[in-house]
């Protein structure tokens, strides 16, 4: 992989010491300094990331935001477990948007998996963030919370601090810490008949040095892990007291509705504002370089008042850019041939020409906008030389950050409160929330909380987009029908980078990308470049199947002969579908496999088409091997969650680009699959026992792949472009 | 001026009466479990009861419920009856029982739609199920919505 200068900035910084804050790194002095500063009386920090009080309580502290992935439970459940906590006495505490539970783990999980993550790499494009900043992260991204911070994080913790817990009642009672054992927040030694709570030893164990390698349980010793717990998040979600950034509701506070530059980059040039400033509850204008902003005592009247203005932006050099000049740009720069190396193996030209049959195929994918059902918002109050933060953010450190830089404060003197996330999908990454920074510039001009509201209408004419990209696909076949050669051609740089590689058996592969940029705003959206790529393999490797007259799932079977992971998920999920056996009249059967973020994923969709001609997907079954399943029932919302995110997708998701600008507004013009189309869904587990998998992406990217595959077995069509709401299938020629 | 009952308390408000219902709840009265998706009735995540029945409030303006009632999620377990403080509707327990939420944003809007289908029709039908709870949930929560309210159906 290409060391790029910012990746060698990171990593020679954790090289430099005290920027990768792992758990050795830390154990000097973090839990002391977390009780010297956090602590009230009685409570004790006994290492980073768990407290425990003298009722016998322990608080575990978690460094990603719970967007509803389940991560404040699954993480509290790895900490409990290790430390034998009894889990009606483990509360869940969002970490503190400090420096003292920044989350080395998550750094140190990508930098040894892939070097640094993409969702990583803007922040180091801002100037004012240093590398030690964005080192001192609590990103939630990359479906990594589990994998590295629950893994090494979380269970080390919660091991060493039950080590200390250990020791000190060993210590007090003077016998062997051999004879004695922890359960249930408590230490017992059975020869005198004693034993002591984890709440009056605390005091003593947070005076020690956690140990350097506590050890880990064996997963047949977890009392937790493995089972499905239920989510400590969800009741204050079914009574409407979950706090979310949008709920904020403080004394005095003003509202602010924000018109934002239509065309990517454009600015304001004149505003007439002469009416809305007449209007009832309207305070002031605020004019940004590219926005202008109603500041008003209700968020209504802001918005009502915002129509009003007459907003004169300056015309740019994208005025005429369209989603079809832009896939005409993509071709151009295909064809030019200029292209960058992502996997070279073999001899793949001399492959191609001595096949005896080549087909080809070019695949296309629209741009996508995230649209989490909370309306991007944040809420900034500048008092006193400092600053408070209500916002749902994928990063809290990273708000606290941005909001110090463009609000000349310390990042000390910010404070970011916890808020529940209504839907991230990688749209709120700091460095692609551009709401916060509109927030902060609009506040600083307050001395009351200011609390800035996108309409859907903003968000979804102002995301950081999944980019439209084309595909192109070669691949030969020698004499006796196996194929030989591999090559592919893309449009932009993957993240993750693997997003274009094929497991399957294949010689000599070719597969390049060409650089292509277009003007809009590019953001990670669920799984990221898998999202597009995985439709492109799996829709053209069926391809290949079908060329060579082969059943897909058996087809896959033979070019995964070495890679048994990926043929049992693949077998799990085929048995569990009933593939060639069980299919209803009307219907087909279509397969996808990926392995993305760590978990392998094979799916099935089972398909018909409907009398006005739309695709009806009735059951996607799915089996997934993520190594262990720490809480299977997590697990399973995740999967389904995943699936429907990236069926909506493949059957209706469309940003298309005209005039420079976003065309879609809101649910009718983006729509999203509902209760009536959602499939039933059946998940299987693959208990492999290899290195944990993520869970919030990896289902997400085979389901549009695994669709078109019964779509083609249904109709003899090959779609090759998405969304599957433009074609009639009910017609004999596929374009509708 | 605009008067209703909120939550079985009167209410009166110097406001607009084109003021939606959503944003008087939220903005003037400080009762926020009612939430903002899209503005224009797609998505469902502000839906309360007028009158018992389900209503998307951002399009609802308060001059339409001058007088009547009106339920937030807030008040949710008082109107069916629950008068035990923090209790919760058979409902509100289906979906912990099935563990239905994930971000949760859109949740109190599918619990409003789906208590007010679940008073008029106690058994309702796939069918029934789909051509009324049609709100969007992001996450893909549809699955154990489902199962939810059979359990509830069945019960």
């Amino acid at each position: 992989m290409m060391l790029t200068r910012r990746r060698l900035l990171l990593s020679t910084a954790v090289v430099g010491g005290g920027v990768l804050l792992g758990y050795a790194a830390t154990r000097p002095s973090r839990h002391r300094r977390a009780n010297d500063s956090l602590a009230a009386a009685g409570q004790h920090y006994v290492t980073s990331w768990l407290r425990i009080d003298p009722d016998n309580r322990v608080s575990v502290y978690i460094p990603h935001a719970e967007m509803g992935q389940g991560v404040h439970t699954a993480l509290a459940m790895m900490a409990a477990d290790e430390l034998d906590a009894d889990w009606e006495l483990v509360n869940v505490e969002q970490a503190p948007a400090t420096d003292l539970f920044a989350n080395g783990e998550l750094v140190k999980g990508f930098a040894t998996e892939f070097g640094l993550p993409g969702f990583l790499q803007g922040l180091v494009n801002v100037s004012a963030f240093k590398v030690a900043e964005v080192a001192n992260l609590q990103i939630t991204g990359g479906s990594s919370s589990v994998r590295f911070t629950g893994e090494h994080g979380m269970r080390t913790a919660g091991a060493a601090a039950r080590e200390m817990l250990l020791q000190c009642a060993a210590a007090r009672w003077d016998v062997p810490d051999s004879e004695c054992y922890t359960s249930l927040s408590h230490v017992h030694h059975d020869a005198s008949g004693r034993s002591a709570a984890y709440g009056d030893l605390a005091a003593d164990a947070a005076l020690l040095e956690p140990p350097a390698s506590p050890v880990l349980k064996q997963p047949s010793q977890f009392t937790l892990m493995g089972k499905p717990i239920s989510r400590r998040d969800i009741p204050a979600k079914v009574d409407g007291t979950a706090p979310y950034g949008l709920d904020a509701h403080l004394p005095g506070m003003l509202y602010a509705a924000v018109t934002t530059a239509p065309v990517f980059g454009s600015r304001v040039v004149s505003v007439d504002a002469a009416d809305a400033l007449q209007r009832r509850g309207v305070h002031r204008i605020v004019q940004l370089e590219d926005a202008v902003a109603v500041v008003a005592d209700n968020y209504w009247r802001a918005s009502e008042a915002l129509k009003r203005i007459q907003v004169v932006f300056e015309q740019t050099d994208n005025d005429n850019v369209s989603s079809e000049s832009i896939f005409a740009q993509y071709d151009r720069d295909l064809d030019s041939g200029s292209s960058k190396e992502d996997v070279e193996a073999g001899d793949t030209q001399a492959a191609m020409a001595a096949a005896v049959d080549i087909i080809e195929a070019d695949y296309r994918v629209p741009f996508l906008a995230h649209a989490a059902m909370e309306p991007m918002n944040c809420t900034v109050h500048f008092h006193d030389g400092k600053a408070e933060v209500w916002t749902g953010t994928q990063d809290f450190l990273g708000t606290r950050g941005r909001v110090a830089s463009l609000g000349d404060l310390n990042e000390e003197d910010v404070t970011v409160h916890f808020c529940y996330v209504g839907g991230g999908f990688g749209r709120r990454l700091p460095n692609t929330t551009n709401t916060i920074d509109q927030a902060t510039l609009i506040a600083k001009e307050f001395d009351v909380p200011v609390k800035t509201v996108w309409s859907r209408e903003d968000d979804m004419q102002h995301d950081y987009y999944r980019p439209a990209v084309t595909s192109r696909f070669r691949a030969g076949f020698d004499g006796a029908g196996h194929v030989t050669a591999w090559e592919n051609r893309y449009i932009g740089q993957n993240t993750p980078p693997e997003a274009a590689h094929i497991p399957y058996a294949i010689p000599n592969q070719s597969i390049r990308y060409v650089d292509s940029d277009t003007h809009i705003p590019f953001g990670a959206w669920r799984s990221v470049a898998h999202s597009q790529h995985t439709f492109f393999l799996e829709s053209f490797v069926d391809e290949l199947a079908h060329r060579a007259g082969m059943n897909p799932f058996q087809y896959r079977m033979e070019l995964l002969a070495e890679k048994p992971r990926y043929r049992k998920v693949l077998e799990v999920a085929a048995d569990a579908a009933g593939w060639g056996r069980n299919v209803a009249e009307g219907r087909a059967m279509g397969i996808a496999l990926q392995q993305s973020f760590g978990s392998i994923v094979a799916q099935i969709a089972e398909v018909s088409v409907a009398s006005n001609g739309s695709l009806r997907v009735h059951k996607v079954t799915c089996a997934i091997d993520c190594g262990r399943a720490i809480n299977p029932d997590t697990v399973a919302s995740q999967v389904e969650s995943g699936i429907i995110f990236g069926l909506t997708a493949a059957l209706y998701g469309e940003i298309t680009i005209a005039d420079g600008r976003v065309q879609q507004g809101n649910f009718p013009d983006y729509e999203m699959v509902r209760l009536s189309d959602s499939p039933e869904i059946d998940v299987h587990i693959v208990e492999s026992g290899e290195t944990l998998g993520g869970l919030g992406e990896p289902a997400t990217p085979p389901v549009a792949a695994a669709v078109g595959n019964a779509a083609y077995i249904l109709t003899g069509r090959r779609i090759r472009e998405l969304p599957f709401k433009n074609y009639d299938f009910t017609l004999p020629d596929i374009l509708a | 001026m605009a008067a209703f009952w909120l939550n079985g308390e009167q209410q009166e408000l110097d406001i607009e009466p084109e003021m939606p219902l959503l944003w008087a709840l939220r903005d003037e009265l400080g009762l926020t479990g009612t939430k903002f998706g899209c503005g224009i009735a797609a998505c469902g995540a502000c839906t309360v009861h007028v009158n018992g029945a389900a209503v998307r409030s951002c399009v609802t303006p308060v001059s339409a419920v001058e007088g009547m009632q009106v339920t937030t999620i807030e008040g949710l377990t008082q109107a069916v009856g629950t008068v035990e403080p923090g209790a919760l509707t058979d409902v509100q327990r289906a979906w912990i029982d099935q563990q239905v939420p994930q971000c949760g944003y859109c949740q109190s809007g599918l619990i409003m739609a789906v208590s007010a289908l679940l008073t008029e029709n106690p058994s309702p039908s796939d069918e029934d199920i789909d051509r009324t709870v049609t709100n969007v949930c992001r996450c893909g929560s549809y699955p154990r919505v489902r199962k939810a309210i059979r359990s509830l159906a069945s019960a």
